[in-house]
């Protein structure tokens, strides 16, 4: 068979969108289920700490310098640091222990 | 941010939007760098592939999906049918049905068709991450800020990464690589310092989702099925033991405006 580099982009493309539109385009409204509602309230934060962990650790050639970098991260974080800072802050800690470790 | 204009409703809004758009391009800056670092690394898989710098390009300012254009990358490379691809892309990046799902319920009122549109087509991790963390209604300033900042340097490195492979130093991809999960913590330890519930939620997640590396079963599932799976049960039991009290959900957004405590700093 043969196949079109651009056919395939534009069919990734278009299923992307799908999948990002689709729920926003058919939930027109506020979904009023208490349970649904409380569902989707925790949704953003659990996701994003199910791709941190133990992504993170993965990331790095070390991982001593990704579980250094989450430490950082969390702690920097806490003290109220905003994204810009905290992600300067995971940098700088892999880049620095890598010096050493790799 | 005290406004000169504060007597003028019209100006106000005005300038509000404003400095809306401008939180929103310094906010686009870490996911930037961490953007160009991972797109640069996709930039190589889709020369792998036998893409041009062009079609990686297009690609990237297309579907703004890491995962998904690994996956649809290899697609390419393997010659597969359209149909494996479309396939292959659902499963890649089924998450984003929830994102989006939770998403909707954050629009005020009467959004416009266009503008949903626009939000979910930059609906990312990253995006998600940081509107979602702000108060009240999602703003399309905001967004707009974010992504002219951060989809050039996605769609630019994914070029890059075709044309120059391997030129970054291995040291400095490694390092930007840990910039988007820096992101994301400052996103939801804020909220786990608030609340024990979150804290409580966040230590449960991050436990079960090392341990779904190593379940047999679990671990053989790609990355992103395994995190709707940790997503969707541990919101719904947070959801079905800790419900929370039905109200309507978001302020006035004029009202969140003043407060704004998570964008005080930088």
């Amino acid at each position: 068979m043969s196949t079109n580099t651009y056919i395939y982009i534009l069919v990734m493309a278009a299923v992307t969108f799908f999948i990002r539109f689709m729920p926003i385009l058919l939930t027109n409204g506020r979904i009023k289920s208490p349970f649904i509602q409380s569902f989707l309230y925790y949704v953003p934060t659990v996701t994003l700490a199910a791709m941190t962990v133990p992504s993170i650790i993965r990331a790095t050639q070390s991982p001593i310098a990704g579980a250094a970098a989450l430490a950082a991260g969390a702690a920097a974080a806490w003290r109220g640091k905003g994204l810009f800072v905290t992600a300067i802050i995971c940098c700088a800690t892999v880049f620095l222990l890598e010096l050493i470790l790799v | 941010m005290p406004s000169a204009a504060a007597g003028y409703a019209g100006i106000r809004t005005e300038s509000k939007n404003l400095s809306v758009f401008q939180e929103g391009i310094r906010d686009g800056i870490p996911i930037a760098m961490g953007y160009f670092a991972v797109s640069f690394s996709l930039g190589i898989a889709a020369a792998a592939s036998g893409l041009t710098p062009f079609q990686g390009f297009l690609s990237s300012i297309l579907c703004h999906a890491s995962a998904g254009e690994y996956a649809g990358f290899s697609i390419i490379g393997a010659g597969a049918s359209y149909l494996e691809m479309a396939l292959l892309i659902f499963v890649a990046n089924a998450r984003y049905l929830l994102m989006s799902l939770a998403e909707s319920q954050r629009m005020a009122p009467g959004t416009p068709l266009g503008v949903r549109s626009f939000f979910s087509f930059f609906l990312t991790d990253e995006l998600f991450a940081i509107n979602m963390a702000r108060p009240g209604y999602l703003s399309p300033y905001y967004t707009l800020g974010n992504i002219l900042t951060a989809s050039p340097c996605w769609a630019f490195g994914t070029a890059l990464g075709c044309m120059a492979g391997d030129l970054l130093p291995l040291r400095l991809t490694s390092a930007l690589g840990v910039a988007l999960y820096g992101m994301f913590l400052a996103v939801i330890i804020p909220q786990a310092k608030e609340s024990r519930l979150m804290a409580g939620l966040i230590v449960i997640t991050f436990a079960l989702s090392c341990a779904c590396q190593f379940l047999p079963g679990i671990s053989s599932l790609s990355e992103g099925t395994r995190v709707i799976i940790i997503t969707v049960a541990v919101s719904s039991l947070a959801a079905y033991f800790f419900p929370r009290k039905v109200q309507e959900p978001e302020r006035e957004p004029a009202a969140s405006a003043k407060e704004e405590p998570a964008c005080k700093e930088a």
